[in-house]
Order: C-alpha cells, then sequence, then structure tokens
C-alpha cells in the first residue's frame, strides 16, 4: 500500500482535508448492438471531478436526477472501479493518505473501518434473512474487532445511539417501518466508528416526518462520534439544514461549490439559480412560476464546451466551445463560469 | 396472531421468523401440496423397505396364477379381510384359459404376516411383509399351499409374478433414478449457471448459447443416441448409472439458467453492495448473502425436475434402450404393454401407470406449494 504526504498531494498544510479528490473520472462503455459489441464511445457520468472534504464537515452534493452524484460516491468508496482520477483519503488522521483508486481489492479491506455508506433505499440495502442483530453485527465480524459478550454489547450499545431497543435485534427486518430500517443501516455504516460516511440519499426515500428525525440524528451523530459526511440528496431544504458546504453537479462535472449560506443567498453558476429557483416554497398562498427546464444534458452526448451552455441564457459563443474551468470567485468559494462575477 | 405451528415455542412473534419458518408457515396453507409431500414421504418409505411392503419377491413366480386378474376381497366377521379365490380353467373348445371363482382358494389377509423369507437390502434376513395371505389362518396349512393361497392386488403377469409386488420392488429404481439424476442436474445447473451469471460476459454468452442448443434438441430422440452409446454387454447397475447420467445431462439447463439469472439479479442489490462495502469476501457474499436468497428456488426447480427423470427412465425402459429384465422397474414393466392385445386381454398390465402419474402428480403438487411459499418476501 503507498502513502502519501500531504504535500505530494499538492496541498498547503494549513488545513489538511480528511479526502481529496482529484480529477475523478467515470465512464461507462457504451456498446454497439449486434454480435460484436463494439465499444462506439462513453458514457462520462463522472468527469473531472475534484474537491475537498475537512474534518468534522458535512459535504452535501446536490444535483438532478443522472447528474452522477451517486456514482461520483460509489466510485469513491470502490463500489465500481475508477476510469481515472485519485480520490486521496487519510484513514488514521495521521496525514498519511492513501489512494482510493489504485488500492486491490484485498488492501481495500481494512480501509472499510473507516469508510462506510448509507444507503438510499431502507428497504433493499438490508438482508431480509439475517436478523437486525448479525445485520448489525457483520462489519465487526468481518473484520474481526469483536467476538461473544463484547460483540453483543457493541451491537447493543450502536441500536441505542441510533435509537433503536436492543430487544430488536431477534427480529427481521421486514417487522419494520422505514425510518427504523434507516436506523438500522445507519447503526451497521456507524458500528466500527468510522471517521468519513457517505450518506446517499439517505432520507429521500423517507416520509417528510422520519426524514426530520433521521437527518437530526445524523447530525447529532456527526457531533457525538466525530464524523465527517458526504451527503448526497436532491432535496435542497435537507441540504441547507445539515450541510457546511454545498458542491452542485451537473452532467457528471461539478459546477459550483461554496459554504451553505453563500451559496444559497449568492450562486453564482446558472445552473445553481435554476436549481435555487426550481425548489418548491413551502406557502400556499405563493405562486410558483417555475422557470423553463430546458432540455437535461445526455452524459453519453454532451456538446463540446459546458454542458449547461444549451439551456443557459447567457451562454457567449466561447461557453459552447470550451469547457469552463472552476475559478475561485470568493474565498471557499468556487464556481465553473466565465460569468461568475467576483465578490 | 397464533400459529400452532410453533405452539411450542409461544415467544416467536411474526416478527421473530426466518425465512424457513415463514416458508413453512406460508407452505403449510397450500393443503394440496402438504398432501403430496406425505404421500411421497410414503412411497419413498415404501421404495425403501420395498422387500418388506411388498407381499412376494421380485421373481417369484406361480405358474398356477399365469395372467390372473387382480383378487376381489372380502369380508365377514368370522374370517376377516380375505381374497376372493381364483382358479383358472381352460376352455376345452378354444383353448383359451380363464379364471372363475374358487371359494375353496379364499386366502385370509392380514398385516405383518409370516410369508417369503427375504433379505433387507441383502443384509437383514426376514420372512414378515407388511400385508398378505396369513398362512397362521389358514386350517392345516401344508408347505407348497402358499402357491394355492394367494392374494394379487393388481394381478399377475405372463410368469405369474404379482404385480403390485413388482410395482413397489420397482418404485427403488424408478423412483431414485429421478434422485440420483436431479442430484447430477443441480452439481451441473448450479456449478454452470453460477460461473455463467458470476463471470458475465464472453462466458457467460457462451453458455448460454450452449443452453439453448440443448433445449433446441428434440429431446426424445436425444435420449435414444445417448441410450444407444450403453455398451449392451453393461450389467443393471451400470446401466442404470448410465441412465441418470444421461437425463442429467439433458435436464441440468433449466437450473442453470435460473441460478444464472438469480446471481446476476442479486449481484447488484443494495444489500450485496452494501455487505462489500463492509469488506466481505467474495465467498462470505455468495454463502451469506446470495445464496441463501435463491437457495428455495433452487429447491423448487429441483422438485419441478424429479417427474420429469422419472417419466425419461420409464420411457427409455419401455422402449427396451433404458434398463432390461431382469430388473425391474416401472418402464420394465411396462414393456409387456407394447403388445395391445396383451392390453385388452390383460388390463391390469398397465397398473405401473397408475403410479407413475400417481407420484409424478404428487411431485407436481408438492413443486406447486414450494414455488408459491419459497419467497416469502415477496408479497410484502
Amino acid at each position: 500500500m503507498n502513502y502519501y504526504s500531504i504535500d505530494q498531494i499538492g496541498i498547503p498544510e494549513t488545513k489538511p482535508p480528511l479526502l481529496a479528490v482529484r480529477g475523478l473520472c467515470k465512464y461507462f462503455p457504451i456498446r454497439s448492438n449486434g454480435l460484436i459489441r463494439r465499444k462506439i464511445g462513453d458514457v462520462r457520468a463522472v468527469d473531472r471531478v475534484s474537491f475537498d472534504l475537512y474534518r468534522h464537515e458535512t459535504l452535501g452534493l446536490v444535483g438532478e436526477s443522472g447528474c452522477g452524484k451517486s456514482t461520483t460516491v460509489r466510485t469513491i468508496l470502490r463500489a465500481l472501479d475508477f476510469t481515472s482520477g485519485r480520490a486521496y483519503f487519510d484513514p488514521e488522521g495521521d496525514g498519511r493518505y492513501v489512494d482510493f483508486g489504485e488500492l486491490s481489492a484485498r488492501e481495500l479491506v481494512p480501509l472499510r473501518r473507516s469508510a462506510q455508506m448509507i444507503f438510499q433505499d431502507p428497504f433493499s440495502s438490508l438482508n431480509p434473512r439475517m436478523t437486525v442483530g448479525s445485520i448489525v453485527a457483520e462489519p465487526l465480524v468481518i473484520h474481526g474487532l469483536a467476538r461473544g459478550r463484547a460483540l453483543e454489547e457493541r451491537v447493543d450499545e450502536i441500536l441505542i445511539k441510533v435509537g433503536l431497543k436492543p430487544e430488536y435485534k431477534n427480529r427481521y427486518p421486514h417487522a419494520f417501518s422505514g425510518g427504523q430500517r434507516q436506523r438500522i443501516g445507519i447503526a451497521r455504516a456507524l458500528v466500527m466508528n468510522p471517521r468519513f460516511v457517505v450518506a446517499d440519499e439517505a432520507v429521500s426515500a423517507l416520509d417528510v416526518s422520519v426524514q426530520a428525525q433521521v437527518i437530526n440524528l445524523l447530525d447529532d451523530l456527526k457531533h457525538d462520534l466525530g464524523l465527517s459526511y458526504i451527503f448526497v440528496a436532491h432535496d435542497l431544504g435537507v441540504v441547507r439544514h445539515i450541510c457546511d458546504r454545498v458542491a452542485v453537479m451537473y452532467a457528471g462535472r461539478i459546477v459550483e461549490i461554496g459554504p451553505v449560506e453563500t451559496l444559497f443567498e449568492h450562486p453564482a453558476h446558472p445552473y445553481t439559480r435554476l436549481l435555487l429557483a426550481s425548489a418548491p416554497i413551502p406557502d400556499p398562498d405563493r405562486r410558483m412560476t417555475p422557470p423553463d427546464p430546458g432540455e437535461v444534458a445526455d452524459a453519453g452526448n454532451l456538446p463540446a464546451g459546458c454542458a449547461f451552455a444549451p439551456r443557459c441564457p447567457f451562454a457567449s459563443a466561447a461557453c459552447r466551445s470550451e469547457i469552463p474551468e472552476l475559478r475561485e470567485i470568493a474565498p471557499g468559494h468556487t464556481a465553473a463560469c466565465p460569468l461568475a462575477e467576483e465578490a | 396472531m397464533t400459529f400452532r405451528l410453533f405452539a411450542r415455542r409461544p415467544e416467536l412473534t411474526y416478527d421473530m421468523l426466518n425465512q424457513r419458518q415463514l416458508t413453512l408457515l406460508k407452505f403449510r396453507k397450500h393443503k394440496l401440496a402438504v398432501t403430496a409431500g406425505f404421500l411421497l414421504a410414503g412411497l419413498y418409505v415404501m421404495a425403501v423397505f420395498a422387500s418388506f411392503f411388498a407381499p412376494y419377491g421380485k421373481y417369484e413366480r406361480n405358474l398356477d396364477y399365469i395372467y390372473c386378474p387382480p383378487h376381489k376381497l372380502g369380508f365377514s366377521w368370522d374370517r376377516g379381510l380375505y381374497a376372493k379365490g381364483l382358479k383358472r380353467v381352460v376352455d376345452p373348445v378354444t383353448l383359451n384359459s380363464r379364471y372363475v371363482d374358487a371359494p375353496e382358494n379364499d386366502a385370509p389377509l392380514g398385516f405383518f404376516v409370516k410369508g417369503v423369507p427375504y433379505r433387507l437390502w441383502g443384509i437383514f434376513p426376514s420372512e414378515r411383509h407388511f400385508f398378505g395371505v396369513d398362512p397362521e389362518k389358514i386350517p392345516d396349512f401344508r408347505p407348497g399351499d402358499e402357491f394355492r393361497y394367494v392374494y394379487f392386488l393388481a394381478g399377475a403377469d405372463k410368469f405369474g409374478c404379482d404385480i403390485w409386488s413388482r410395482i413397489i420392488h420397482g418404485s427403488t429404481i424408478s423412483l431414485s433414478v429421478g434422485l440420483v439424476g436431479v442430484f447430477l442436474s443441480f452439481i451441473l445447473g448450479v456449478v454452470i449457471g453460477g460461473v455463467s451469471g458470476y463471470c458475465g460476459g464472453a462466458v457467460d454468452t457462451l453458455i448460454q448459447r450452449v443452453i439453448e442448443i440443448i433445449n433446441s434438441f428434440p429431446q426424445l430422440p436425444m435420449w435414444l443416441a445417448l441410450a444407444a452409446a450403453v455398451p449392451s454387454d453393461w450389467g443393471p447397475l451400470e446401466t442404470y448409472f448410465a441412465i441418470t447420467v444421461t437425463l442429467s445431462l439433458l435436464s441440468w439447463t433449466g437450473l442453470a439458467r435460473v441460478v444464472r439469472g438469480k446471481i446476476l439479479s442479486l449481484r447488484e442489490e443494495d444489500y450485496a453492495v452494501a455487505s462489500r462495502l463492509l469488506g466481505a469476501s467474495h465467498r462470505r457474499i455468495l454463502f451469506r448473502h446470495l445464496l441463501p436468497a435463491f437457495a428455495s428456488h433452487i429447491i423448487v426447480t429441483l422438485t419441478l425436475t424429479v417427474p420429469g427423470m422419472i417419466l425419461g427412465e420409464t420411457s427409455l425402459s419401455f422402449l427396451g434402450l433404458g434398463l432390461r429384465p431382469p430388473v425391474v422397474s416401472w418402464g420394465v414393466m411396462l414393456q409387456e404393454c407394447m403388445n395391445v392385445k396383451a392390453v385388452i386381454d390383460y388390463p391390469w398390465l398397465l397398473a405401473p401407470v397408475l403410479m407413475l402419474v400417481f407420484a409424478v402428480l404428487c411431485f407436481n403438487f408438492l413443486g406447486d406449494g414450494l414455488r408459491d411459499a419459497a419467497d416469502p418476501y415477496a408479497s410484502k
């Protein structure tokens, strides 16, 4: 296993991140029909994505359906293989980084203790054939972290922490509601005391009232256990509530990253503005004037320049021919748009 | 809710039932399948203890009763259950023989009677039979009288052998061919289907095309070709194994497809991905998460494959390409029915067909019930 120091990655030592993603790409081949399935192109699901995640921080990853949010986080955790790019991660907190992309399957196993994932669908992410106790205990068993009494106690402890009764241990997932199941999923992800947790649309499948409970639970656990989250969501209200910083994705690329308040109050990228304007306002007296949504970009057939240019009211000829790079418009606030004004 | 099934463990509530218990609960509601299951269990017990359950031995001939029709049963308070005696008479003009009632040959019947000595599984000597003529109830019974007082429940064949006894003896082979063959096709199906689903890509395509080719062969000529390849000087045991291998070589394809499809769909299930992200090994994912999810489907497919095997053995033996006399199996017994005249004059020779239909129906009902119960999570 190769370790990298912070200099080798090229990050100033003042604020070392927990996770540094650099130029992450995930392409899926498009194959021709017929007997010999020739590769005729790529779906660029994730294209040159770079961002940092700091300690004890929640980074929101937002964007419309199919923009590559889930693919990004699943690739970082190596549920999918990297096409290219690097994802430096500091598993021990001692400044020695490993690159998720270059690790073999065997080298990845110990890293699973410090990087975990909460899934979107609480109905399919729990094996219906295992009891809650054995589901939550599975990570400990796999990594040989506890056995016997210690295992039981650890499982009880984490179940209490996520708000479930330990006596539910002998029950099967089919006996639980969606919110309770999601708590089981959270308990499974947290039982090994990870440092970094990806919540992949963790509340999207839940009722609004249950969403609030689960979000508050995640927030409490973050403070109690010193976690860092990447919080994938499409519900902007939820993101604004829980996140410290937000990255906006469009057609596989990050178009804007910034602190949550800045981004919501002063969105710099036209797409971010469109996204914010599309969010429904929970007030029956206010009429919504939905902005013209336009055609969503096809990740298999992207335009030459900025992917958003065909929908953008401000697009110039340069926008259509050249892909704009992310540039800093204020400290900690970057946007990939030449028209974004520096504040 | 209370479930009588778990009356002994009242602390179990619905929430705590595991997959097997849920399946059992659902299966028990399928009354027909439960009945079929018990009947099949009975059939197999009979096949295992064939020498005990059969009133007569496999090759026991009784020349006084050639082509004897099934005996009728009688009952009286002083004699108990008895078989109404028959006697062969030869028509003086046509020289045809036929059977007429002969009360002097009435044979008292009983359970656990003393009969022809045999060795159970060739080891344990015994002379008790489950059911048959009870010599102890016959006054002045002399050696040799057992050929006079007889009971043929399903008649006798051209050698005067009891057809019912031969059906029971034959079930040992006819019913076990299904199980042995299914075991082989289970191994072939799971391994080939598993490789196909897990590897994917070119391997998968190749295996699937081979399966399609095998499935598109006409079944009977294919059996014939494979059975014809069995050397004719092989003994009964070798032939038996050759037949089972032949049958299973052609029947693994269905299972292979089920296994492949299940692995393909389950591999991307969130809980399989979750387990991988927890650091679980391939072995753990396969055996702890994937296999339990479709073990029930495998059992169902296998149950529904068995009748095909049994029918296959019978068809092959009937055509004279499978087992041959002196081996006793249902198919071998049916060889005598090749001749239409025999069927018209002695319709009881078709008795093995009834047993065959019975066994196959039982398997199908059982399979149906298992299929409905197999996935207790399907409706949730």
